[in-house]
């Protein structure tokens, strides 16, 4: 029987997996991206693609390695080389005498038959139609049970009185999502893991910063590929607010566009009114909405020649001084070291605390 | 007397200032990294302590740049704290009106943008090290002339000659095809100095509004072709402050005196100078992350680890 990989981002693995094994099949969990991963991907793909591409090539020969003979992935419209990934993977795969089947999902809105044909491929324990929906609306429940845990340890995390709590608590949470199967234990699995997060010891959070965090979904969605930037944030007592969780996106892709998309576009439309690709609108978006929330700051992350990311980094400036809202940016490749980044974030983190103070009035303006 | 250890460890040099409790160097010292930090600081201390009255008495030490922690554990700091704020601080201590500091180092350069006291943005150079000390000191040695004479070639010249600066590669062999076509020496220095200006406004000061007073500080700010390029590019003074290359140490041990108040500092004492520093690495094996720990001994004691992703090496 034939093996099933998919791209890695974030804990959605652990849905995915699910939902595919419902459906009859044979799933290789591909390693959480490491510096092997990196090596590998760097050495098979081209210099000057993007980190996304060279971190999935190397997810992907790894679970290769691990017995995958077929992936499952997404495609991709509009002006984003990203919508190419799949198709260049599965050639570059092939010169390397992988010989690999490439399921490749396209937004069904667009590609309704598409979708039905990956779905019956797919589909090894010729399911019903109706079981089919079941499945998706649990494995669906999943992904929802584990980025509203993660959105939790996000809050958490600068309140915890010790040092990481929040973190080895939600490690520890997400083998209970994990485990659950039913809906009723997804469900129950997710109202513990809240509560096992909101009962940690935790001070009143008086000096909490609140930032937001916008930029190219790939790098956003995968810790590994940041350096762990929120975890680090957290640490620092920031409280961080992601703009893009795999369950927003889905629904923005499947469908039609949700409220929430609507608002985003319609708040970057006096600086960006077109679709440059990729998620520069939305980056450009999220700033807004998180500048009129009183947020204290906002960074932007993205790979290293992400072309929608540059065109909103250009405008962003603008943006940072209509709204009076700092904005950091970072380039994300192949570096592993973290000392930049934690310069970096640190001294933003004392600028935003510095300002905050200064807003309130209170003394000292030196950190 | 109450004094005040900055120590500001960069990839290029190592700063250690003496500050007085009204904010005076007493002491300032720039010595080169040379790839060795542990042996430099020690050797910076020794130093240092000979140069202090003996009526000194340590009250408080900071420590910044990217080797902080480094130095931190070593000496024992009351604070630590990155370059932007330590820059920002010493740079208000000066001129306390200061609306801009474009600081530009061994290995990266930052533009700092204040209003009413306080740092309202900032920006560090990204992804390229274009425009930076270490790229001056590699084409002063190419050129065969003492970096400390660049900038008085640069303002020698009376053609301009247009060099790239976006990239140091670009550079180089743009400044190697002007030089194989004649040109002057002082007149391709000139257009160098006008390219890392025009790349570092470009790509560091990006969008952001440049306001004097306007502080230019770091190892770079000794080059006065630099200074005239900045000039020339904004129609506005550039200020350089008298310890230019030092005022991240300075404000590093400005940090440690807020720090500190009235309490009791963590200093060890010069005595470190003495004592025997090593370290060593390792591969830790408990996940697929394969972090390399450093560890750093004093005598035989761990007292500090870097390089782990998550907490495990933290607890010494």
């Amino acid at each position: 029987m034939s093996k099933l990989t998919f791209p890695r981002m974030g804990e959605s693995w652990r849905a995915f997996k699910m939902l595919l094994e419902d459906l009859g099949n044979d799933v290789v969990v591909p390693p959480r991206p490491s510096k092997r991963t990196l090596d590998l991907g760097v050495r098979y793909s081209p210099e000057f693609a993007c980190l996304p591409l060279k971190i999935l090539m190397g997810t992907y020969l790894e679970a290769i390695e691990m017995g995958a003979d077929t992936i499952v992935t997404t495609g991709g419209v509009g002006p984003c080389r990203a919508g190419e990934y799949a198709l260049l993977h599965h050639k570059m795969l092939k010169d390397l005498g992988h010989d690999i089947k490439m399921v490749v999902f396209e937004p069904p809105r667009i590609y309704p038959f598409n979708f039905i044909k990956n779905v019956w491929t797919l589909n090894k324990n010729h399911t019903s139609v109706r079981g089919i929906i079941a499945h998706i609306k649990r494995g669906w429940r999943k992904v929802q049970a584990l980025d509203n845990t993660e959105k939790l340890s996000h809050i958490i995390r600068p309140r915890e009185l010790s040092r990481g709590t929040t973190t080895k608590v939600y490690q520890q949470v997400l083998e209970w999502i994990d485990c659950a199967y039913t809906t009723k234990q997804i469900i129950d699995a997710e109202s513990a893991a809240l509560e096992a997060l909101r009962s940690l010891p935790q001070h009143n959070g008086q000096d909490v910063l609140r930032v937001g965090i916008v930029g190219e979904i790939y790098v956003l969605l995968e810790p590994a590929s940041n350096l762990e930037m929120e975890e680090t944030l957290g640490n620092l007592g920031v409280e961080v607010e992601r703009s893009m969780f795999l369950t927003g996106w889905t629904r923005d892709n499947t469908w039609k566009d949700t409220t929430e998309r609507k608002t985003v576009t319609e708040a970057a439309a006096p600086y960006l009114p077109e679709l440059v690709g990729g998620h520069g609108r939305d980056t450009i978006g999220n700033t807004i909405l998180y500048a009129k929330r009183g947020f204290d700051g906002i960074i932007q992350i993205a790979p290293f020649t992400c072309i929608p990311e540059i065109v909103s980094r250009t405008i962003l400036p603008r943006v940072s001084r209509d709204y009076d809202i700092p904005v950091l940016t970072f380039f994300l490749d192949e570096q592993t070291g973290k000392a930049g980044m934690s310069t970096r974030l640190e001294a933003f983190t004392d600028l935003m605390r510095r300002k905050k103070r200064s807003k309130l009035g209170q003394g000292s303006l030196i950190v | 007397m109450k004094a005040y250890l900055g120590i500001d460890v960069g990839s290029v040099s190592i700063n250690i200032v003496v500050l007085s409790e009204a904010g005076e160097v007493i002491t300032g010292l720039y010595l080169r990294t040379m790839g060795r930090p542990v042996q430099v600081i020690q050797e910076g201390l020794r130093q240092a302590a000979e140069y202090i009255p003996p009526d000194i008495e340590i009250a408080g030490v900071g420590s910044t740049g990217s080797g902080r922690y480094l130095a931190g554990v070593m000496v024992g700091a009351d604070v630590v704290k990155n370059e932007i704020t330590a820059h920002a601080v010493a740079a208000s201590m000066i001129e306390p009106d200061v609306q801009t500091v474009f600081e530009i180092g061994g290995q990266d350069s930052k533009i700092i943008i204040l209003r009413n006291g306080i740092v309202t943005d900032f920006a560090m150079n990204t992804v390229c090290a274009a425009g930076t000390g270490s790229f001056l000191d590699q084409q002063a040695a190419r050129l065969d002339i003492p970096i400390t004479q660049f900038g008085d070639l640069a303002l020698q010249s009376c053609q301009p000659v247009r060099i790239a600066g976006r990239c140091t590669v670009f550079a180089e062999s743009d400044m190697i095809h002007k030089q194989q076509m004649g040109h002057q020496i002082p007149d391709i220095i000139n257009g160098l100095c006008e390219a890392l200006v025009r790349n570092y406004l470009n790509n560091v000061g990006k969008g952001k509004e440049v306001l004097p007073p306007i502080l230019f500080q770091g190892g770079v700010a000794a080059n006065i072709g630099i200074k005239a390029a900045f000039e020339k590019a904004l129609g506005k003074p550039v200020l350089i402050p008298k310890h230019y290359d030092i005022m991240g140490a300075i404000g590093a041990a400005q940090l440690a005196r807020e720090e500190v108040g009235n309490g009791a500092t963590k200093f060890k004492g010069f005595k470190i100078t003495g004592l025997p520093y090593r370290t060593g690495s390792f591969e830790c094996d408990g996940c697929s992350n394969v972090c390399e720990i450093v560890e750093i001994y004093e005598e035989d004691k761990v007292i500090g680890r870097w390089g782990s992703r998550c907490s495990k090496w933290d607890i010494i």
